[in-house]
């Protein structure tokens, strides 16, 4: 949550002086920010190669396992898939891509703005944004009337960090290894997901 | 697009030998943390600088709720089937 906060101070940061045109001619002409997701995206690479626990978890569960992360994306894509159809400002692919962050607005939102420009690109670090936040606030309402996988499945890729101890909380700690699995599965896909997207459909 | 592909890629290739070197990993770590930062800046910059959005500000957040209201709801109506079939006598 810490974290979270601090992103968004720096996108607040970044936006004040964006808006007040305080910023040095450089900054404003060229654009920076292909290289940075480079960078970002090499060191993600090296976090997710590095990290025994999430090896073990792939290979220590039952294929069931599998249902979760899958659910997820097929629920996401075909909820979002709905609200285009009945949006006509939003088109299919966009509203797709959107619904393909799972809640990892950092990562989606950088890809989006490559690919799409700005615009789509804020619609969707809000959108995932608010998929925490909707998270943290409803999980024991969804529990309650969707089932055990439900704060996972809300969740999406932050059930395996910042909506975990909620999750974990209102469902059972015997869920919080499958809230984790499901998290990693959904984290790693965004940036294969999301291009895919935008670009091959 | 395909470039971050192949970063990550090889990214992920170099992190499978480094994994051992904790000291290594937190650096990493904090590396990839701090270019998070630097990329949302660099958003909000942009978006500062992008009259079209800030113009349109209401309509953008209205699409980014109904849009996360749906992909909230698609997953728990997915979830719920995926839940009653499959692990319900967990």
């Amino acid at each position: 949550m810490k974290n979270s906060l601090i992103i968004l101070g720096f996108f607040a940061l970044g936006l004040i002086l964006g808006l007040t045109r305080f910023l040095p001619e450089v900054i404003m002409e060229s654009d920076f920010s292909l290289y940075a997701l480079y960078l970002l995206m090499f060191l993600v690479g090296i976090g997710i190669g590095a990290d025994r626990s999430s090896w073990r978890v792939i290979k220590e569960t039952n294929i069931k396992i599998i249902l979760v992360p899958l659910c997820v994306i097929i629920g996401s894509l075909v909820g979002v898939g709905v609200i285009s159809i009945f949006t006509p400002e939003i088109q299919l692919k966009e509203a797709l891509a959107v619904g393909a962050g799972f809640g990892y607005y950092s990562l989606s939102s950088i890809f989006i703005t490559q690919i799409s420009g700005e615009t789509l690109g804020v619609i969707a670090l809000l959108s995932n944004i608010l998929r925490e936040i909707i998270t943290l606030l409803a999980v024991p309402i969804f529990v309650k009337y969707f089932g055990k996988l439900a704060g996972i499945a809300s969740g999406g890729a932050t059930a395996m960090d910042t909506t975990l101890p909620i999750i974990s909380k209102y469902t059972g700690k015997e869920w919080a290894i499958i809230a984790i699995f499901s998290g990693i599965v959904l984290t790693i896909l965004v940036p294969f997901l999301v291009p895919f997207i935008l670009e091959v459909l | 697009m395909i470039t971050v592909l192949v970063l990550m890629t090889l990214g992920i290739g170099l992190g499978f030998f480094v994994g051992k070197f904790p000291k290594v990993i937190k650096g990493v770590d904090k590396m990839t943390t701090w270019s998070i930062y630097l990329l949302l800046f660099l958003l909000g910059i942009g978006v500062g600088l992008n009259e079209k959005i800030i113009n349109n500000l209401h309509t953008i957040g209205l699409q980014a709720l109904i849009l996360t209201i749906g992909a909230i709801l698609g997953s728990l109506v997915f979830a719920y089937i995926t839940y009653k079939l499959f692990f319900k006598s967990k």
